[in-house]
């Protein structure tokens, strides 16, 4: 019969039959392939255990969401679009891909269920991905090369610059673009020039653009292309294979179950060992991180996973205000220790190397305030949080905390608060509470039907006491029948866990909640997100917990409480979204509810907002550390709020309140710019009876 | 037989201590009709020696070239062999003193009484003296046995200087009987001083100090410090804290273990009032106090005093001094 | 070289009040909480961090009572190797020369090269270490804030002096020295720590165990003994200026610039 073309499958090249490269080049690209990939196995299996294999119904439901859909690339919109392009175009290649290999040795092979009509309709959907991914490579090349954006930007201190890696690889996936229309093009010249029947190669495609510019080219060099650009394909296809485990292109392979084994839970803190209970925690000999086995097999995927896109990092709070952290390197630098540790190259270097000081360094660490941004944005659903916290639990175990820290963990294990005030004050800002507002104390005897969980600094501090009697007296005007823990409460951890110090944590736990169930309340109200975090995800067994927010909304609704115009209709409100009841715990709306139903107010949304919003600084132990940064988190808030043109922010975390207000002082914005919590903003416009 | 109460002398470059007159009156306090000795210890110590004659009976000279810098080790062993058993000395609770009187007792086989605030008297060999504990936030009232000897430190400043004269005192020179049988305590050597980093600025010498303190919470706040500084037109010192912490350099401490300054204005900002940061002010400073704590024991010492938050009002007085000027 | 730290059981100050009891006999404790002596838990870490450059080992000794022993127990959880209660009903009420007497016959029992103290503890005095030093014929060096060991039979060592100085001298060994605070960052231990060597023997040794003179030991041989504690009365003290906190701006500029206060 005659063809247009020798194929591939049937050409020689210099005297050597085709096929074999066909055979060999994709054995020996697997053989290596499997090769690397046991190296990269390796250290999942020396790692500590981590539990994902349940609720495969949500996960199925994540991977459609986060990996099919894309869902979260397009918070970044050019990039995001690109990368849609380019992984749709890959989504659709596969195919393609597959036999094309198989098409090198046996040739018109195609895919069963491929033929007939379904046939043509892929080839051409899949000439338009090739074109989608190319046009997508060219843009983003000259995005990395030419325009540079920031956040790929690579400080000194973590090595040299990866735009020239990314724009390879840009290269390389554009060579398999065009070689497999070249591979085809030159075909369907040759068929065109031969008279014989061509494939339809649909308009505005790469290939029918290959086509026409090859219809005048001689036979003997349409052959030479037709076969040479099968074995660039060929050789690309399985180079590219073998490159993808070797980088931040792992995570084209990784990312699914990246995604499909990704946190479901939002807000906890994983166990210092899955599989061992709270109980058993005196069993465990090492506490922590401290080297590379001690992560996780899930840990140590996410590592794998990182595309080095520096969303994380573009996002994080410490790392816009010159502290040494950028998430985007914890992953980095750990993904590049793993792959020295369990080299491909040489033989595995068996010393154990301890990560701080080597990998990562103290102050890195100590520098996140768990405000969960970066998880927040990453493509690949990465946890930074539990990592940070076991790296600190190691450090923690080692005695390496810094000395600003040591007097509050004292004093939270002596006093149960921070400032190491007497247990029996903890009530005191009780007293100055009108007679009619009327709070049970719990540890007199009293009972009641909620509990008001206080925490520390509004128990404590002369400033956040106030949000304690605001909330008491929204509490008390709603009608619910209220009690608080007094000097039976103690500070319910949430930093203390985060910042590693697992057993004071595990220590003031029991202690709340055997008080709390023993108080015998209904349900627990707080206006404290640190404490409401730690309550609803940290803490079992509890009864239920919402934040105030919750409550003031419901209330209103019900018409509990009502409240009057605003006080000063001129003034502009803005609210900023707390990270521990944002981000970790999805309350976005309840507070803003209860804002705008103060009839006449004005309120604007910053440019950060949401599950966007820019941490304050940081709350409990945070408020401790002394960190080397160019400026503080709050500063850079409260000039947020400026630009938005507000002139009060309202908070919903005494935190947040504590952060912004000596923002606005240390800005000199006093006077212009104030900070209010939401509980005082509530309770000032109550209208009374 | 009546007490006889040996002083030891600070003194540095020929000149004096400030606690000699208060030992001075130490002694009066202690036991009106106790015999005062005077002892020098040093090298080239004439003038000492001499300006110490208008206030001392006695004025034991121990001079050579080996005591040019006070090695308490030296210094300990050979007192040791002058002091009579028996009697009561009185040194200077500094670091000289505090490395040099506890073993000082037990070489003497006295009582040793230390960082003594006050004496109310002695009854039948017993002596009724006050104390602080807990870092100054307590007095106590202690009673020790002086009968056989004792060796008593003194608090810089706790007793009120003497200028009296026409004690018409004699200096004895009694180096040989302390050097008979060589020099002791070779063990330890004095190698060298290393002096202190000497900051941008010699707070000794300003005129206006605006100090910081504890209550400033935290190390970006102290910005507002410096603004107040640049608008008086003084400069900034601080209590201890503030340079553990690293905030501010040690050339900017003020106290015991610090420097001492002789200001005109002394602004002491979110300050306790320690005795050993107090102890490092010298002269007759006017000193304005804001603490919100308004048991701070630094309202004792200040004349004007204001009970405020620091981080509100200083800011506020910042903008009102710019304003005017 | 072989370390030996005294420390002592103190109630914290910084998370504490501490105010005088009603009958003036004590401070009041009943909401006290204790913790080991700030001076010496620096001295500690310093112990440990020579020990773990020189080789040897650290020994903390405490006198005091059982509840003494939480206090030596979170110094080996810091690190150090043993621990030793030194408790028996004859060492109440011993003045700081009884005290002295007590750790001396302890250290007698081994063989030291190098012990520790901190400068002083919650009564301020700082005299154990002197005494120490003088009882048992050593060289001693107060408010030490470096030390740098030269070799087995000598360390060079820094004192904190007036005005941020620093006094250099060298020692021999075995010698006492009294610790000051910021010589190092003590490294931390939290519960966890302590429970690791809950288990751990600690050896208590009485009056027998020493072989201490009965007559230098006790309330009976103390020379010096408290009679009350009290809270002097309050002079007249600084003028108190009222008003809101800008009429408080107002006057205060006022005085400053009368007394010269700005420039």
């Amino acid at each position: 019969m005659e063809i247009a073309l020798i194929s591939p499958a049937n050409a020689s090249i210099f005297g050597i039959p085709a096929f074999i490269f066909s055979v060999l080049i994709p054995v020996i690209g697997v053989g290596i392939f499997t090769y690397i990939m046991n190296k990269r196995v390796a250290p999942l299996l020396k790692a500590s255990p981590d539990f994902r294999f349940d609720r495969i119904t949500e996960r199925t439901i994540n991977l459609i969401k986060l990996w099919l859909i894309q869902y979260r690339q397009p918070r970044y919109m050019l990039a995001g679009v690109l990368h849609i392009m380019i992984f749709a175009g890959f989504i659709i290649l596969s195919v393609r891909s597959t036999s094309l290999v198989v098409i090198g040795f046996s040739e018109g092979f195609v895919l069963p269920g491929l033929n007939g009509v379904i046939g043509h309709a892929y080839n051409i959907l899949k000439d338009y991905a090739a074109t989608m991914v190319l046009i997508a490579c060219i843009i983003a090349a000259v995005r990395r090369g030419f325009f540079k954006p920031k956040r790929y930007a690579v400080p000194e201190k973590y090595g040299k610059d990866h735009t020239a890696e990314a724009v390879f690889v840009l290269g390389v996936i554009s060579t398999l673009m065009i070689s497999e229309s070249l591979f085809e093009a030159s075909l369907a010249a040759a068929q065109v020039q031969g008279g014989f029947e061509a494939e339809f190669l649909a308009p505005g495609t790469l290939v029918r653009l290959f086509k026409s510019m090859l219809l005048n080219t001689p036979a003997a060099t349409l052959q030479n292309i037709h076969v040479g650009s099968y074995f660039v394909h060929d050789l690309t296809f399985f180079f590219f294979l073998c490159f993808l485990p070797m980088g931040k292109h792992f995570h084209v392979i990784t990312s699914v179950f990246n995604v499909f084994f990704m946190r479901l839970n939002k807000g906890n803190i994983k166990p210092v060992r899955y599989g061992v209970d709270d109980g058993k925690l005196d069993e465990i000999e090492s506490f922590g991180v401290k080297k590379l086995e001690d992560f996780t097999w899930k840990q140590i995927l996410d590592f794998y996973s990182c595309a080095d896109c520096g969303r994380c990092s573009d996002q994080c709070p410490a790392n816009a205000v010159g502290r040494p952290l950028s998430p985007r390197f914890i992953s980095i630098k750990g993904r590049d220790h793993a792959f020295k540790k369990y080299s491909v190259l040489g033989s595995d270097q068996k010393q154990e190397e301890l990560l701080m000081g080597s990998v990562y360094n103290e102050d890195e660490i100590w520098s996140c305030t768990t405000c969960g941004a970066c998880e927040q944005e990453c493509p690949l659903m990465i946890e930074y949080i539990d990592k940070i916290v076991d790296l600190r639990r190691g450090m923690v175990d080692e005695g390496m905390v810094p000395q600003s820290i040591q007097k509050p963990l004292s004093a939270l294990e002596k006093r149960g608060n921070p400032w190491g005030k007497m247990e029996k004050k903890r009530a005191d800002w009780t007293k100055e509470l009108p007679k009619e507002c009327n709070v049970k104390m719990i540890e007199k005897g009293d009972t009641s039907e909620t509990l008001y969980f206080v925490d520390s600094i509004t128990s404590y501090d002369d400033r956040m006491q106030n949000i304690g009697r605001a909330a008491a007296k929204i509490l008390s005007a709603a009608g619910i029948d209220f009690g608080i823990l007094g000097s039976l409460e103690k500070d319910s951890g949430n930093e203390v866990r985060r910042f590693g110090e697992e057993m004071l944590f595990q220590d003031l736990k029991s202690n709340n909640t055997e008080e709390i169930i023993n108080s015998g309340v209904k349900n627990i109200v707080t206006a404290d997100p640190h404490a409401f975090n730690a309550l609803k995800n940290d803490y079992k067994d509890l009864p239920p917990v919402e934040h105030i927010s919750r409550t003031i909304v419901k209330s209103i609704k019900a018409g509990k409480i009502k409240l009057k115009g605003v006080e000063d209709a001129n003034k502009i409100y803005t609210y900023h979204d707390p990270c521990y009841l944002g981000r970790h715990n999805d309350v976005y709306d309840d507070p803003r509810a209860a804002i705008d139903a103060i009839p006449g107010i004005i309120r604007v949304e910053m440019e950060k907002y949401m599950d966007r919003s820019f941490c304050c600084g940081g709350g409990g132990l945070m408020l401790f550390y002394e960190p080397e940064e160019e400026q503080r988190m709050g500063v850079l808030r409260v000039e947020m709020a400026k630009k938005a043109g507000a002139h009060v922010i309202v908070t919903a975390c005494p935190f947040c309140l504590v952060n912004i207000e000596d923002a606005i002082k240390v800005s000199g914005l006093e006077g212009k710019m104030e900070a209010i919590d939401l509980a005082e903003l509530i309770e000032k416009h109550i209208e009374a009876e | 037989m009546a007490l006889q109460i040996y002083a030891y002398i600070l003194h540095k470059d020929g000149a004096v201590d400030d606690t000699a007159l208060e030992m001075v009156a130490a002694a009066g306090k202690l036991d009106p009709a106790a015999s005062l000795t005077a002892i020098v210890v040093g090298s080239k110590t004439d003038a000492v020696c001499n300006s110490l004659t208008a206030s001392f009976k006695e004025v034991w000279k121990i001079d050579n070239d080996a005591f040019s810098y006070p090695n308490s080790e030296v210094i300990r062993g050979v007192l040791a062999r002058i002091i009579p058993k028996g009697s009561a000395v009185l040194v200077a609770h500094d670091h000289f003193g505090m490395d040099l009187a506890p073993g000082l007792s037990i070489k003497l086989d006295g009582t040793y009484l230390p960082d003594t605030v006050g004496f109310d008297g002695i009854e039948g060999g017993k002596l009724k003296a006050v104390r602080q504990e807990y870092g100054g936030q307590v007095s106590t009232h202690v009673l020790c046995d002086i009968s056989g000897g004792a060796v008593i430190t003194i608090r810089a400043g706790a007793f009120r200087a003497v200028e009296t004269s026409g004690a018409g005192g004699a200096v004895v020179d009694k180096t040989t009987d302390a050097l008979a049988g060589g020099l002791p305590g070779g063990a330890r050597r004095f190698i060298e001083i290393v002096q202190a980093e000497v900051g941008d600025v010699d707070i000794t010498k300003s005129e206006i100090l605006v100090s910081v303190g504890r209550g400033i919470g935290e190390q970006e706040n102290i910005e507002i410090i410096k603004e107040l500084a640049k608008a008086v037109g003084g400069d900034v010192s601080c209590s201890r804290p503030i340079v553990d912490a690293k905030w501010l350099e040690k050339s900017r401490q003020v106290g015991t273990s610090g420097l001492t300054v002789k200001p005109k204005v002394y602004m002491a900002l979110g300050i306790s009032g320690s005795f050993q940061h107090l102890g490092g002010i010298k002269g007759s400073p006017f000193i304005v106090a804001v603490n919100k704590n308004p048991k701070a024991p630094i309202f004792q010492v200040a004349e004007i005093g204001v009970i405020e938050d620091l981080l509100e009002f200083v800011p506020l007085l910042t903008e009102k001094i710019n304003e005017m000027k | 070289m072989e370390i030996l730290v005294c420390v002592k059981r103190v109630p914290d100050t910084a998370e504490n009040e501490i105010s005088v009891n009603s009958s003036g006999s004590d401070i009041e404790r009943g909401d006290l909480v204790y913790s080991v002596n700030e001076w010496d838990n620096y001295a500690v870490e310093e112990a440990i961090q020579i020990r773990d450059k020189s080789g040897g080992s650290v020994t903390v000794v405490s006198v005091g009572d059982a509840d003494s022993e939480e206090v030596l127990r979170r110094e080996m959880a810091m690190g150090a190797d043993k621990g030793i209660l030194l408790s028996d009903g004859a060492f109440e009420g011993s003045d700081g020369k009884g005290l002295a007497a007590i750790l001396k016959a302890e250290i007698e029992k081994g063989k030291y090269d190098l012990i520790l103290t901190g400068t002083q503890a919650d009564d301020g005095a700082g005299q154990v270490g002197g005494m120490l030093a003088a009882m048992l014929n050593l060289p001693y060096a107060s408010l030490v804030n470096r030390i740098e060991v030269l070799d087995g039979k000598k360390i060079k060592i820094g004192r904190e002096i007036a005005g941020g100085n620093q006094e250099m001298n060298e020692i021999d060994l075995p010698c006492v020295l009294s610790i000051q605070t910021g010589i190092n960052e003590p490294r931390y231990v939290g519960i966890r720590g302590i429970r690791k060597v809950a288990s751990v023997e600690i050896p208590v040794h009485g009056a027998s165990d020493l072989g201490v003179n009965p007559g230098s030991i006790g309330k009976a041989a103390a020379k010096v003994s408290r009679v009350d504690y009290f809270v002097p009365a309050l002079g007249k003290g600084a003028e108190l200026l009222e008003g809101s906190i800008e009429e408080k701006v107002e006057k205060l500029v006022e005085l400053l610039k009368s007394k010269g206060g700005i420039k």
